[in-house]
């Protein structure tokens, strides 16, 4: 079945009137981008039931970005694990992560609205990297805002922008990650909204980005699960797992699944885990949980990985979590090393060291037999490990 | 005009009475009054906890001729805000000011204006609607300036504010549609504070042209005082908007002098410029 037969009715349906998932979500932007975001929204409705749209943006992700990606049943991890590890490729996409998915609905859609100008935020830079990509594809200007710290650690990807046409600014306000690239390119957009589009690459940010985004990412889910049915002879999988930064690769897997009977779990880095230690707050333009202090000042997250150093989450996780029907755990950063090398050592997949994040968690549940021998487990590989090498030989000495 | 020309506070005035019906709060009733007798408003910002002296700061600029005073309560995440009240906002912040120390220090400022208060709504959500409310009624302060929450979030806090006697002050900007505009107008209390451009705060070489027009489209739709903030750096500026306006607001241009080192009597300098500025015209 193409992704774009008629998905059954499914939990992870429209947010409310007011882009509420429950009580999170909404829209608290400045006055001028109120506008922009009632536009988008509506323009995002538009072409989304616009057979037209659909088939153009499902023709870049089919020759363009590689879709759909395979899934791949990890026969050494399994065995050492005693658990069975399907993998869903994601790292095989273009650019080499789930991103592309999000910024090529984002940028036709720009394209439909007019704006010939994106900017976007980047942490680990795998979402300026696709960015640029599509600003490039389709011939749009690109600017993309990145903490001095992510320019350090992802030195190669701010080239890969730079090649691709785009402008990085380096943003040196608060803690230089990804929480302030955000500011700084929510600043940008309150300046530029007649001709720019801002192209926010997480479930994150004032209605309708968290559901536009987790829309543009369904196909992740859709893929996999199809494909699992056909490895499991028509069954789902017993778990379900992702990484989660704002969550964009695991809503889109979990958007897949949220109507099976697969248990859906969400992997933070411990020091930016604002689903175990955050609390409800108004930030970026939603209401979620957030790291902060009792004034209400937000925390700095800490994480090797620069895609999950955000001290905040998606709205429609914290929703999830909320009424039970996925569940979060945090690892910290030398599981995260160990679960890099693991999977690079079995499968020779050298994994995102976000994506690592879930394999970390896999190992850890596996080991202590929070999951049970047997169990069948679909594991999103959000991004391919490639522009962490460096990091990670630094690292290891 | 002379100061001794000008009525002294209403301290009694409130938001609500008991029959419902909406009576001008303290802010908009003294702003009111002052525009009765044909005075344009000067509204200065100064970044609560910035610097020990940061109340001598907020005296001097009432002594050089404020008409209300924006205390800026700082958050560490500033998207409204450019790089002059950022860095003041974290410099207040490191020194280890808290939005409920400042709140709680305006007791004591003993001014003879009203005080609004502006921050960002995580503030006041991590605080309490209820909570933030009464305390700011308590401390003296008149009114609130959330510039991350429109109009169509603003309702839970909006009460809570209402009915503590807080007067929640709504922006309304450049790209804000008639309809949206007048639903602003109507819920906002105190003043409305138009933005001068589509962009964040800090000094502009130019009065933008999208200043005039908003000034003018909100003196339309309402008859509370408007007040043009964002990107009004000077006393020249100021003037050429209160040809259209109320009044102003100016924050980047006294906080940079405050970032400099000018202290009190430079903020008060400043302030007084922007004063005979506006009354010249
Ligand atoms: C490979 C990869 N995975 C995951 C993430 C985290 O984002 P999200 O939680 O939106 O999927 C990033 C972000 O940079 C990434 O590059």
């Amino acid at each position: 079945m193409s992704v774009h037969d008629e998905v059954p009715a499914t939990s992870m349906g429209r947010p409310g009137g007011d882009g509420r998932f429950g009580e999170y979500g909404g829209r608290f932007v400045p006055e001028s981008l109120v506008p922009a975001c009632v536009e988008l929204a509506d323009a995002f409705e538009s072409a989304w039931s616009d057979p037209a749209f659909r088939a153009r943006l499902d023709g870049l992700l089919g020759s363009y970005a590689g879709r759909p990606t395979p899934v791949t049943e990890c026969l050494r991890l399994s065995r050492r694990l005693g658990v069975r590890v399907l993998l869903k490729r994601e790292d095989l996409a273009h650019t080499g992560s789930h991103k592309i998915n999000n910024v090529l609905g984002q940028a036709l859609l720009a394209e439909r609205m007019g704006k010939r100008r994106l900017v976007a935020e980047t942490g680990a830079g795998q979402h300026g990297v696709a960015s640029a990509t599509a600003a490039a594809l389709l011939g749009l200007e690109c600017v993309v805002y990145m903490g001095a710290v992510d320019v350090q650690r992802q030195a190669l990807n701010v080239f890969r922008m730079e090649l691709l046409g785009a402008e990085v600014r380096t943003v040196r306000s608060g803690s230089r990650t990804l929480k302030d690239a955000v500011n700084d390119a929510l600043r940008d957009w309150v300046a530029s909204v007649e001709t720019t589009h801002y192209c926010l690459g997480s479930v994150m940010g004032p209605h309708p980005y968290p559901y536009m985004v987790r829309q543009f990412q369904r196909v992740v889910g859709e893929e996999a699960r199809e494909q699992c049915r056909v490895l499991l002879g028509g069954d789902d999988p017993d778990v379900v797992v992702a990484c989660v930064g704002g969550g964009s690769n695991a809503a889109g897997t979990f958007a897949g699944f949220v109507d099976t009977r697969a248990e859906l779990v969400g992997v933070e880095a411990a020091g930016g885990a604002a689903l175990g230690n955050g609390l409800p707050g108004v930030v970026h333009g939603m209401r979620s949980l957030f790291l902060q202090d009792e004034a209400g000042q937000i925390l700095e997250a800490h994480s090797i990985s620069a895609g999950l150093d955000y001290p905040g989450i998606g709205p429609e996780h914290a929703h999830l979590a909320a009424i039970g029907r996925a569940r979060y755990h945090a690892v910290g950063d030398s599981e995260v090393l160990d679960a890099f090398r693991l999977l690079a050592e079995t499968e020779g997949i050298i994994p995102a060291l976000e994506a690592a994040h879930a394999v970390a968690w896999l190992v850890r549940a596996a080991g202590s037999g929070e999951l049970t021998p047997g169990t069948t487990v679909l594991l999103t590989m959000s991004g391919r490990g490639d522009k962490d090498v460096q990091q990670v030989k630094e690292m290891l000495g | 005009m002379s100061a001794s020309a000008i009525p002294p506070l209403d301290r009694s005035a409130r938001g609500n009475t008991d029959a419902g019906e909406t009576v001008p709060g303290k802010l908009e009733a003294h702003l009111r009054s002052r525009r009765a007798q044909g005075r344009k408003l000067v509204v200065p910002y100064v970044t609560g906890g910035l610097g020990e002296d940061w109340l001598d700061v907020v005296r001097a600029v009432v002594a050089a001729g404020a008409d209300a005073v924006e205390i800026g309560l700082p958050f560490s995440d500033p998207v409204m805000d450019g790089p002059t009240i950022q860095e003041a906002s974290q410099r207040a912040l490191e020194a280890g000011a808290t939005p409920q120390g400042i709140v709680a220090a305006l007791r004591s400022a003993d001014v003879d204006v009203p005080i609004a208060v502006m921050t960002y709504y995580n503030i006041v959500a991590r605080t309490g609607h209820r909570r933030m409310a009464s305390e700011l009624a308590r401390c003296g302060v008149s009114a609130a300036i959330l510039p991350d929450l429109p109009v169509d979030e603003a309702g839970p806090w909006a009460e809570a504010a209402d009915e503590a006697g807080v007067e929640t002050v709504m922006l309304a900007a450049p790209t804000t549609p008639d309809d949206r505009l007048e639903v602003i107008c109507r819920r906002s209390r105190g003043f409305v504070y138009a933005v001068g451009l589509l962009g964040v705060t800090g000094e502009r070489r130019e009065l933008a042209a999208s200043a005039v027009a908003i000034a003018a489209r909100c003196k339309r739709a309402t008859d509370l005082p408007v007040l043009v903030g964002v990107g009004v750096s000077n006393a020249v500026q100021a003037r050429e908007i209160c040809a259209v306006a109320d009044g102003v607001v100016v924050g980047s241009a006294l906080v940079r002098r405050l970032l400099e080192g000018a202290g009190p009597d430079g903020a008060g300098e400043l302030v007084a410029e922007l004063r005979a500025g506006v009354d010249e015209g």
